[in-house]
């Protein structure tokens, strides 16, 4: 039995067929305005069923809330603010109870019934979501640089912006058919925004020892200079699997999604996103979805006391090391040997062998993912 | 969060005194601020784990066989 979607029902608006013709002719005549690339994932994954129970952009009711409790007004746990900026120009072309047009580019991505024109204040946004007002932080200069108004209400999707890892990418009415296929009962989704290494490797099949199914569900989208391209961690992972999972446990699939670096809020977040995909367990490690020095080691991990409702649980796990004395992979639960026996997986100390074009040791890397990673030319985001 | 705020964000129910005071007893110490907390925090599990219950199928017959079709193209099944 999946997870049951985040507040019961799966969401999906996704226009099809004559409904879909009809509405591409009308939309010409609406008032129009325009979004980046990353509103325009955002947008998909509502009309997809990611953000279940979300039908559209957060009206200011659900802001506040999500801002305030953690929760939508509905009292479903909802950790980050998904919202549509408009600049006052733009929103002066339409008012509260307006059908508008949602283009990117010369596409007309969806369109949404305005239900709520609001302003908003960036530096408590900021604070709350991210614990930090410091503009230095990459998801606070984000809501930095949005407009200075949100707007609210349903969309329905009427095109997708192109995608070059369709292939690899599943909506979760898929995943949904696919886990009830292979017959699992539990499944432990393991978000990603790296290539694998064997810290990664044990976490998943520690998991797997006690879950049926590992879904892995690697981030596509919009990184930081020198992390790892989005199409090497793919391959690195198809390498991995191939070669040291059996096939039957595993499914690999992509969600595009901008990270926002908001730790433990954004560690709820991604696994509501996992529960709509059918996971009923969801993996978090050390520092997710973390960055710099903002919060804490393991605060994404204690943030799930908070949500006895949440509907998926949490798999917390430490850092897997190499331990020369146990002779394997092993963790502090486990190990009782000094850290002079001990090696760590260091993003840093891989990238350094990647770059001089070295494979890391076989303790640190798989030799086969190794090898994937260094027939790319250029591994890393520049 | 004003006074206002709160008063329009929460609303009462009653449990017997007997009760609040055992709960007292038993959150002290353990991180809940309040009685509040507590009970909003076990209500929240129990009514999730009613809502569980329920669940429709979120797609018909042509749906499923279009996505196994899909699923199969892919060699996922
Ligand atoms: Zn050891």
């Amino acid at each position: 039995m999946v997870a049951r979607p985040h507040g019961g029902r799966l969401v999906n608006k996704v226009v099809k067929d004559s409904r879909r013709e009809r509405m591409l002719r009308e939309v010409e005549e609406l008032p129009r305005i325009h979004i980046d690339r990353n509103t325009a994932v955002d947008l998909e994954n509502i009309a997809h069923g990611i953000y279940s129970p979300l039908i559209g952009f957060m009206t200011r009711e659900d802001f506040e809330s999500v801002l305030d409790f953690m929760r939508l007004s509905n009292d479903l746990p909802w950790t980050m603010p998904i919202v549509l900026d408009v600049s006052r120009e733009d929103a002066e072309s339409f008012d509260e109870g307006d059908l508008i047009a949602i283009y990117a580019g010369e596409t007309p991505l969806a369109t949404m019934v305005v239900e709520d024109i609001y302003a908003y204040d960036k530096k408590e946004y900021a604070r709350k979501v991210f614990k930090t007002d410091d503009p230095r932080h990459p998801g606070v200069a984000k809501v930095y640089n949005k407009e200075d108004l949100l707007i609210g209400g349903p969309v329905e999707l009427l095109n997708q912006l192109p995608n070059e890892y369709e292939r690899y990418t599943l909506r979760p009415i898929e995943t949904r058919v696919l886990f009830r296929e292979r017959g699992w009962r539990t499944v432990v989704g393991f978000q990603t925004r790296n290539a694998p290494h064997i810290g990664h490797e044990y976490i998943q099949k520690t998991s797997l020892a006690f879950i049926d199914g590992l879904f892995i569900n690697p981030v596509i989208g919009r990184k930081k200079p020198g992390d790892f391209r989005d199409d090497v961690i793919l391959k690195a992972y198809e390498t991995l699997i191939a070669n040291y999972y059996p096939k039957k446990s595993v499914v690999l699939s992509i969600v595009r999604y901008e990270m926002k670096y908001a730790g433990p809020r954004e560690a709820i977040h991604h696994a509501i996103m996992r529960k709509n995909f059918g996971c009923t367990h969801f993996i978090v490690g050390r520092d997710h979805a973390g960055v710099g020095n903002y919060y804490g080691p393991y605060e994404a991990q204690e943030i799930f006391n908070e949500f006895p409702d949440l509907g998926i649980t949490p798999l917390f796990f430490r850092e897997f090391f190499y331990c020369r004395k146990c002779n394997g992979i092993v963790h502090e639960k486990i190990c009782p040997h000094k850290e002079d026996v001990r090696l760590r997986f260091s993003g840093t100390m891989i990238r350094r062998y990647i770059m001089e074009g070295k494979a890391p040791p076989k303790e640190v890397i798989r030799p086969e993912v190794a090898e994937t990673i260094l027939s790319f030319e250029k591994p890393f985001v520049e | 969060m004003s006074d206002e705020d709160r008063k329009s964000k929460y609303t009462t129910i009653s449990i017997p005194r007997p009760l609040y005071s055992r709960i007292q007893k038993l959150i002290d110490g353990k991180g809940f601020k309040s009685v509040s907390d507590y009970v909003t925090y076990v209500l929240r599990e129990v009514v999730a784990m009613h809502e569980m219950e329920s669940q429709e199928e979120p797609f018909t017959k042509e749906d499923l066989e279009e996505i196994k079709k899909r699923l199969r193209a892919l060699g996922y099944i």
